[in-house]
């Protein structure tokens, strides 16, 4: 009698919670999490050269070159930026500081060596351009799971690759209106993201052109992002990429904004 | 700054001597850049005869910067050295904007040598920051890092935990570069034909000057504590006799300053409050009318993105004199008197356009006690990855001669700045 009723009571909490769950991880979210964790958070933290190159309709090209590290700061998805700008000469030694929090807007600092000055920013934008490239901070540094309502379209392969299809929109009102994304689904990294506008427009498309496992993690390390209207385009080369270093706290501090630390020369 | 031809000479030699040294050992980054950047009055008040005319900068000079650090970043240097030819006052020279050793062990940081050193959390306005400055530059249009000027100083960085300290020790007192009269139009208060006596610093264990700062985060607020010992950059002056006046004397009174800042995120934005009080030790009683009340200094600030790529700031700002009954009884007949409390107003508007490549600029004070007023728009292009060009004005306004402003009426002026930078 005991033993039935225990079962019985076993039957009871799962037909409650179940649904539950199914409802609060669909595999889109799922699919959409796994994702950005692959994408943005790989390793405990990460050390990379990043070279991009802004190339405009003429064919003009504009470059940047930064060393930057991130920190995953304990769980959920905030995370530390420390970056040191090596290029163009007028802006070499600058040094760039985010704080990334998942539920509030970062704290950014910047250094500009010049004039030996810290200076907080405001950064309530996070769609805005990074360094004046296709690429938004928001691309840079990630964004929430939750920001986005999550749909999944298809499954199909991409240039050899199994892909899920993902439909994302955004919750809060964004300069998109919906994102298409293939995310390998063995790897766990998006291969291409379209982006549209309100009216069905096409107006930004992501392509990672090339995928390497360093250090147990697939890494997108050539990525390119095209504004369509404008037709603009960044590459983003990675070098150096090494993950797990066991960077120190007191990197991403003020502090070293003023003396950049020799990891990140 | 004036040096003989041989330390010139002696200069552009080890400069090559460290350029050819780095290149053959890679231990050393050269950088700098070539720079043109003219200014002329709009005002279109008449030359003076002996005075100065309408261009007020006629400069080209080329930078050179040297840095470089050991493998493990526990020593390094820099050096940033100006070469420079003055168009205006037919005159070349050469400046040296930092000299620097550094050596980094675990808590602590030193710093020795010729250094730029700011402090505080204003935009354009000095509480805390008590490191010498060149107001010709900001009024004439240079580029806004030559406001600041090297300190020749120690500096020692300890960190403990949460906690870090900062004291600056500077022996060889600097006077800021305060507007003069051989460039801009000035009234003067005092009898132009009575020459000008300027003092100058013995080199003396006395006259050395210390600041210290204390900072901390509580939460994402940076907050710091500050403290100095130093004396006013700017000078005060007075005649040397005042029933007969044979010469006008400009010093540099003693100063003592504590304050503290902090520093936030605040509603998307971001907000500065700081603060300060000043001890002019040289007059405490404020019964002499050539030096400085003692004074409280408050700042508030606010800047926030208003849309893409486009931030406001703004700030609130007052000096109160603490000894203004005894300032009063003491001010010479015919000096007007200044406002026991001056409140000022800025904002700051910039906006990026053309993929981050163009900036405009356009920052206001607003001297609401003082009725006087500066605008300083402007507009850069970064052509290519190694040129910009930035054309801008500094525009004064004020009916009274004795106010910041107003004292800088008559010389309304735009400049031009193209940098090449390597």
């Amino acid at each position: 009698m005991n033993k039935y009723f225990t079962q019985l009571a076993w039957l009871a909490c799962l037909s409650v919670l179940l649904p539950a769950v199914v409802a609060a991880q669909p595999p889109a979210a799922e699919i959409a999490k796994r994702s950005l964790d692959g994408f943005y958070s790989a390793g405990r933290d990460m050390r990379v050269r990043v070279s991009m190159t802004l190339i405009n309709q003429q064919g003009g090209g504009r470059k940047r070159e930064l060393t930057m590290l991130r920190k995953n700061m304990g769980s959920g998805s905030e995370q530390r930026y420390y970056m040191y700008f090596h290029a163009p000469p007028d802006v070499k030694g600058t040094t760039f500081l985010v704080w990334k929090y998942p539920a509030k807007d970062d704290d950014r600092w910047i250094f500009i060596p010049a004039i030996k000055l810290v200076r907080r920013i405001a950064a309530s934008d996070r769609r805005s351009s990074f360094v004046g490239s296709d690429f938004t901070y928001e691309d840079i540094s990630g964004r929430d799971v939750s920001d986005e309502t999550h749909t999944l379209l298809r499954s199909e392969t991409l240039e050899d690759r199994p892909c899920y299809v993902l439909e994302s929109r955004p919750v809060a009102s964004a300069d998109y209106a919906r994102r298409v994304s293939w995310i390998d689904s063995e790897r766990w990294i998006p291969l291409k993201e379209e982006y549209f506008d309100g009216r069905g427009q096409k107006t930004r498309q992501f392509s990672a052109d090339r995928v390497e496992e360093i250090g147990g993690h697939w890494t997108v390390t050539r990525r390119t992002m095209r504004t369509l209207q404008t037709g603009q385009r960044t590459e983003v080369t990675f070098q150096e990429v090494s993950y797990d270093q066991s960077l120190p706290d007191n990197l991403f501090t003020e502090r070293s904004l003023r003396e950049p630390p020799s990891l990140a020369r | 700054m004036r040096s003989t031809l041989a330390a010139k000479v002696g200069l552009l030699a080890l400069l090559i001597l460290m350029q050819s040294f780095s290149a053959a050992a890679n231990a050393a980054d050269i950088g700098g850049f070539a720079q043109v950047n003219y200014a002329a009055r709009i005002s279109g008040v008449p030359c003076p005869p002996a005075g100065p005319c309408d261009f007020l900068l006629g400069d080209e000079r080329l930078q050179l910067k040297v840095e470089g650090a050991t493998e493990q970043g526990r020593s390094g240097f820099a050096a940033k050295v100006d070469l420079f030819q003055d168009a205006v006052q037919d005159r070349s020279d050469i400046e040296v904007r930092e000299v620097f050793v550094d050596l980094t062990g675990k808590h602590a940081a030193l710093r020795v040598g010729r250094q730029i050193v700011t402090w505080g959390v204003g935009d354009l306005l000095f509480v805390n920051d008590v490191f010498p400055k060149d107001w010709m530059a900001l009024f004439t249009g240079r580029p806004m890092e030559y406001l600041k000027v090297g300190s020749d100083a120690f500096k020692l960085n300890l960190h403990t935990g949460a906690i870090e300290a900062e004291i600056v020790v500077l022996p060889f007192f600097q006077p800021d570069r305060y507007p003069t009269s051989d460039r801009l139009l000035l009234p003067d208060p005092f009898p132009p034909e009575l020459p000008r006596l300027e003092e100058k610093k013995e080199r003396s264990l006395e006259n050395v000057e210390l600041a210290g700062k204390l900072s901390r985060y509580v939460s994402d607020w940076g907050l710091s504590l500050y403290g100095a010992r130093t004396f006013y950059r700017t000078p005060a002056m007075a005649l040397d006799d005042p029933a007969t006046p044979t010469a006008v004397l400009l010093f540099y009174p003693r100063l003592n300053t504590y304050g503290s800042s902090a520093t936030g995120s605040l509603l998307g934005g971001v907000a500065a409050l700081e603060g300060a009080y000043l001890d002019s030790e040289d007059d405490r009683t404020g019964t002499n009318p050539a030096i400085e009340n003692s004074m409280v200094k408050i700042l508030a600030g606010y800047s926030y993105p208003l849309w893409r790529d486009a931030t406001l700031g703004l700030q609130g700002y007052s000096e109160w004199l603490l000894d203004y009954g005894a300032y009063q009884a003491n001010l010479p007949a015919g000096f007007p008197p200044r406002d026991e409390r001056r409140w000022l107003a800025t904002a700051r508007l910039t906006q990026l356009l053309w993929n981050q490549t163009l900036t405009g600029n356009l920052f206001a004070f607003w001297g609401v006690t003082d009725h006087d007023g500066y605008l300083v728009p402007s507009v850069r292009y970064a052509a290519t990855d190694n040129v910009w060009v930035e054309v801008g004005g500094n525009l004064f306004a004020g009916r009274n001669p004795h106010t910041m402003f107003g004292a800088l009426d008559k010389n309304d002026n735009v400049y031009a700045t193209v940098r090449y930078s390597f």
